[in-house]
This record gives structure tokens, C-alpha cells and sequence, in this order.
């Protein structure tokens, strides 16, 4: 039999009911929509994600309180507070080759106030060489001085936000605010850097870590080090020398009781990278449920189909059809349903994609819009061969009626 | 004249669940080329059942069918599906046409099947034929805007389309007035005139009259093979119901 006119035939079978083909094509379209759309959006989140962290450059190592190895399960996790790393260690890190600048962090939140306005924030700890590790800049007055890093000057550099709230149009430099009950002097205010995922350094205050360790924790230890490199091919080196150098700083003979984690950016990227991409697989494989639903109600149609035309099947075998005739006639019936639906599907998964993507471009973060060939070819893949399988059992139902009950069929 | 069928001793039995019923009890007869056999007989006779046997719709149980020389137990299911789409024409008493397909495409719904069928030239031959039969106007119809005696000269033309030797019709005045019945028999009749064998199934004495022969059909049994002396011809105004 001449397949073109089988198909122009199923085009005109589905033609006639043209509402229920439709709805059931909507499985289709949802199923392989659902995937694109959602495959796109998680990569589009990853990009999100990678471009927030590339954001603070991909040249910085950090060090964390707590080994990272076997044994030992993350601090934050745990509830539990390393006390590891110091300040010495911090400065201690700085003379490590190829390091330009580091810092150690310790942060708290705390009531900032000055006259009659109160506002809950966070404060930062960090040293002088703050600015040389973040991109972050001051717009007013100075930063915290190389002096300051030994002392614990009761001095405080606001973000943007934290100065608009204070002190509005007022210039804050030389004023004096309070950290909780403690006197703070303004020597400086940072520009505005916008929100980012990981933080927002506009609504936070800078002061010196000792002042933040002695004066408002009362702590020894730091939170975080982090220290830029000249170079990213150099990480590998500067995160061996940070680990001898550490070891033997904290007396530990044996690398299986590390207490602390030495980790690029690069490497936290390539994790986060594994996690948002089996989060995605994951993500699309729930997607793919609905094709599988789409099938079943394929199914359900076409057996609907089947009962309907008994008549015209008894007919058409009377006239000469053999089985495969019938059998092909229905199969590709279905696979014309999830064919169109699979396009248009693609269609719309890539619409909803890119209004997503567009959308949050446009609230100004960086969501990259991307859809892979490989989603598109494999949504639309599964597709087909869903209406293949689900196909299959109604057409050979069709092709197996005998021909004489099928023409008495009422 | 040459021999077309062959039916010796033919029987067809229906099995529901435990009950076996014997729809024909051993069938014999020969019908030449170019005859026209009407096969009567009461509903439950197993008239129809023995038209479909003919028609390679329905498997005998026991006996032999020979057609053309055939021995069609020998054929398996492709094979006489082809027979269906190329050696014989069905006509229905309920015409059985396609109500969404327009004329024409119900016309050619055989060639469908028909291997390295050229669309083109069965498109040209159905048109001749529909004209032959007055339904020149009407290709572009569906079905449900035809009346009765159009739908059934429609069912003609698609049985005639791939141009078979056989032409078997199940009561096709059943649903008819007497005028489009008449109209019918007339096709019938010119068509075997030309050469066409014609097997027709009805329980109707005179409609079974404008055959040249008449096979009785009782129980499953051959009653009486009669053989038509004052044949009713439709041109005439002779057929009157």
C-alpha cells in the first residue's frame, strides 16, 4: 500500500474529530514541552548559579574550618563550630607564592544603629586586603587600613544600602553608630554592587576582624579564608602549599586527621556543577512521566478509534486490506498524533523557556538562555517511539477483528 | 465458457462457546464464467455465509473451493486478501460506505490495496465509471447527501474499480424502493451482459428471477438448482416488487 496516501488518510481520519485529536495530542505536547522547558530552565539555573560565582572570580581559594575528607561530615551540617582556623593563619597564608591578597572572614549580625534608626544586619570581619580578594570597591572615605588589621580600631565601612537607611543624602563619614552597644567612627561607604545569590554586600558593614573576633564575638577563630591567586592554572600549587603549610601551622602528622579544606573556585564550580546537572536529570526524568502519561491516553484513544471504525476496518478488509495494512494504517495514525505533538511541544517548551529566561534577565540577574540540541532531539525522539509503543496495541487489536464481525458491527 | 468456482461438498460450522452450530451441511456446484447466480433462500439459511465463503471473507470448515483452478485452502490470509481486492467486487445491502470520504475517494478505497496501483489512471477510470452510472456530479458528495439507489450505484462503481471478473452482491435492493431497485438490477444486468460473473445473495422471488439461475438454499443444503427460463429484465418495467 502506497504510504502517502495512508498518511494523507490518517490526516484526514484525524481531521474528523479533530477536538479529541487535539486533546490527545496535548499529553504530547505537555510531556515534551515539560522537558524542554524544564532541561532548559535548570541549565539556564546552572548558568545562573555559575555566573554568580564566576562573578567573584575564578581565581580565589578558600580555606574552611573542618576536613573536608572521609570522616569528618561538614561542620555547618553538624551544628557544630570549628574553631581551626585563625588569623595567623590568614597571614601566615599570605607569604604562599603566587597569592595576592587574602583575607580571613568573621561575620555576625548584629543592631546597627545611629540616633533614632535601628537596622538589623550583618557585619563583616575582614582585613585591609579585603578589596584586593572581592571585586568590591569604596565610593567614599577609605577602607580599612593595613594599621587596623592588628588593632581593633572601632572603625566601619557601611555598604550602600546600610548608609541610604542610616543616613540618607547625609554624608556618614566621621559620624558614629553603634554595633550592638559598641561605638562605631564611618571612615568609609562601598559602592553599590547589587544583590547576588550568595550575599548581598550593599545591605552589610565592614569592620576589622580583630574587632569582630575580640569586640563583638568574642571568638578566636575565623569563619572563612579566602585568598586570590595571580593565575587560575597556579590553584593546583597554592592549594598544595596552603595544605603543607597549614599542617604543620596546626602540628598534624597524620592528612587523614586534616582539620581544615583547601578548595578553588573552579573545583566548587565542577561540584556544584555534578549536583545541578544530576538535580537536572532528575528534574527531567519527572518531566518524562508526562510523556509516559500522554502515551497511555494515546492509547486510550486510539482503542476508542478502533471501536468506532469496526465497521470501516471489517469494510476495508472486505475490500482487499491485508493485516499490515490495518496494522500500519493505526500505528501511524498515533505516531502522527505524537509527532505533531512533539513539535509543537518543542515549540512551546521553547517559548516558556525563553520567557523564563528573559524574565529573570530582565530583574538583572545572568540566566542564559539554553536549550540543547540534545533536549529538543531526544523529547522529540521519545515521542515518536511513545506513539509507536502505545500504538502498537490498538492498531494490531484493528488489524486482528475478523472481517465478517467487523462488518455486522453496529 | 470456463470454469470459475468449484465448490465441492462445502461445509462451514460455528463454534459458541460448547455449541456447535452447522451453517452449511455440504455444498457442490459449479458456476461458469459470465453467469448470473442468484442464491436464495429464508434469513438462517446460510446464504450469506456462503457468499462471504465465495468471497474468501469467511474459511470453510470441510469440503474443497476451487476458483480459477485455485485450491483456495492452499492460500494463506495476504494472499487472499488480494483475491478480495482483485478478482472480486462486494456489494452490500447497507452499501457500507466511508460517510466521511467524499464519492470519489470511496470509489478508489480498493486501489488502496491494489500493488503499484497508478493513482492517476484508477482517479480517470473512476470518473468514467461514475459518469456511466449518472453519478457524475455527485464525486465530490459525501455519502449521507446521496440517496439510497446513489449510494448503492456508488458502491457498484468501487466494486467494479479494480476491474474484477466476479462481482458478489449481498440483497443489494434490500434497502431500496422499488424504482432505485430496479435501477440497480439493471446495472447488474448490463454489467453481466458485458461479461462480468455475477453471484447475488436475496430472499426475494422476483429479484432472484432477474438472474439466469437460481440456487435454493434450505438449512445449509442446495434445494434446487434452477435454471431461469422467463428472466426478468429490468429495462422492460418487468421488475416490480
Amino acid at each position: 500500500m502506497n504510504l502517502i496516501r495512508t498518511i494523507k488518510l490518517s490526516f484526514v481520519n484525524l481531521a474528523v474529530n479533530k477536538f479529541r485529536s487535539f486533546l490527545t495530542m496535548l499529553g504530547m505536547i505537555i510531556g515534551v514541552g515539560s522537558v524542554i522547558a524544564i532541561m532548559s530552565i535548570g541549565a539556564g539555573a546552572q548558568s545562573l548559579i555559575f555566573n554568580e560565582i564566576a562573578s567573584f572570580g575564578t581565581n580565589l581559594v578558600g580555606v574552611l574550618p573542618g576536613g573536608g575528607e572521609e570522616d569528618a561530615p561538614p561542620a555547618a551540617l553538624m551544628g557544630v563550630v570549628i574553631t581551626t582556623l585563625t588569623y595567623e593563619d590568614a597571614k601566615a597564608i599570605g607569604d604562599v607564592p603566587h597569592i595576592v591578597a587574602v583575607t580571613p572572614y568573621s561575620n555576625g549580625n548584629a543592631n546597627i544603629s545611629f540616633g533614632d534608626k535601628i537596622k538589623n544586619t550583618s557585619f563583616v570581619g575582614v582585613s585591609s586586603q579585603y578589596l584586593g580578594v572581592e571585586e568590591n570597591r569604596v565610593s567614599q572615605g577609605r577602607f580599612i587600613s593595613p594599621e587596623e588589621d592588628e588593632s581593633t580600631a572601632r572603625i566601619v565601612v557601611l555598604g550602600s544600602e546600610v548608609k541610604e537607611d542610616l543616613f540618607g543624602e547625609n554624608n556618614p563619614l566621621g559620624q558614629r553608630i553603634k554595633i550592638d552597644q559598641t561605638s562605631f567612627v564611618v571612615v568609609g561607604v562601598m559602592e553599590e554592587k547589587g544583590s547576588s545569590l550568595v550575599a548581598n554586600r550593599d545591605k552589610e558593614v565592614f569592620i576589622p576582624v580583630k574587632t569582630a573576633q575580640k569586640i563583638l564575638l568574642g571568638v578566636d577563630h575565623v569563619g572563612l579564608i579566602r585568598a586570590k591567586i595571580d593565575d587560575e592554572k597556579n590553584a593546583p600549587f597554592v592549594i598544595s602549599e596552603i595544605k603543607k603549610l597549614l599542617l604543620q601551622r596546626h602540628n598534624i602528622k597524620d592528612p587523614k586527621k586534616i582539620d581544615f579544606t583547601v578548595q578553588s573556585m573552579s573545583q566548587a564550580l565542577d561540584m556544584i556543577g555534578t549536583v545541578t546537572n544530576a538535580l537536572n536529570v532528575f528534574l527531567g526524568a519527572i518531566a518524562a512521566i508526562s510523556l509516559l502519561v500522554g502515551g497511555i491516553g494515546i492509547m486510550n484513544i486510539m482503542l476508542v478509534s478502533v471501536t468506532e471504525r469496526t465497521r470501516e476496518i471489517g469494510l476495508r478488509k472486505a475490500l482487499g486490506a491485508k493485516r499490515k495494512n490495518i496494522l500500519s494504517q493505526f500505528l501511524i495514525e498515533s505516531i502522527i498524533i505524537t509527532f505533531i505533538g512533539g513539535l509543537i511541544g518543542v515549540i512551546g517548551g521553547i517559548i516558556f523557556a525563553a520567557i523564563v529566561a528573559f524574565g529573570v534577565q530582565y530583574l538583572g540577574y545572568g540566566w542564559d538562555l539554553i536549550i540543547t540540541p540534545l533536549s529538543v532531539i531526544l523529547s522529540f525522539v521519545i515521542a515518536v517511539v511513545i506513539g509507536l509503543v502505545f500504538g502498537i496495541y490498538p492498531a494490531k487489536k484493528a488489524a486482528d477483528l475478523n472481517a465478517i464481525v467487523a462488518l455486522r458491527h453496529e | 465458457m470456463s470454469k470459475l468456482i468449484s465448490v465441492k461438498n462445502i461445509t462451514k460450522d460455528y463454534q459458541l462457546g460448547d455449541v456447535v452450530t452447522h451453517v452449511l451441511k455440504g455444498v457442490s456446484f459449479d458456476i461458469e464464467d459470465g453467469e448470473f447466480v442468484s442464491i436464495m433462500g429464508s434469513s438462517g439459511s446460510g446464504k450469506s455465509t456462503l457468499m462471504y465463503v465465495l468471497g474468501f471473507l469467511d474459511k470453510y470448515t470441510n469440503g474443497k473451493y476451487y476458483f480459477e483452478g485455485h485450491d483456495t485452502s492452499k492460500l494463506d490470509d495476504d494472499k487472499l486478501a488480494e483475491f478480495r481486492n482483485e478478482k472480486v467486487g462486494f456489494i452490500f445491502q447497507s452499501y457500507n460506505l466511508l460517510q466521511r470520504t467524499t464519492v470519489l475517494d470511496n470509489v478508489l478505497l480498493p486501489t488502496t490495496y491494489l500493488l503499484g496501483c497508478d493513482v492517476k489512471k484508477a482517479e480517470a477510470e473512476a470518473i468514467k465509471l461514475l459518469k456511466r452510472v449518472g453519478l457524475g456530479h455527485r464525486m465530490e458528495h459525501r455519502p449521507n447527501q446521496l440517496s439510497g439507489g446513489e449510494q448503492q450505484r456508488v458502491a457498484i462503481v468501487r466494486a467494479l474499480i479494480n476491474n474484477p471478473n466476479l462481482i458478489l452482491a449481498d440483497e443489494p435492493t434490500g434497502n431500496l424502493d422499488s424504482k432505485s431497485g430496479e435501477e440497480i438490477m439493471e446495472i447488474l444486468q448490463d454489467l453481466n451482459k458485458e461479461g462480468k460473473t455475477i453471484i447475488m445473495v436475496t430472499h426475494e422471488q422476483y429479484t432472484a428471477e432477474c438472474a439466469r439461475r437460481i440456487l435454493h438454499i434450505k438449512d445449509g443444503i442446495i434445494t434446487q438448482d434452477e435454471i431461469v427460463n422467463n428472466r426478468r429484465l429490468a429495462t422492460n418495467g418487468d421488475f416490480k416488487k
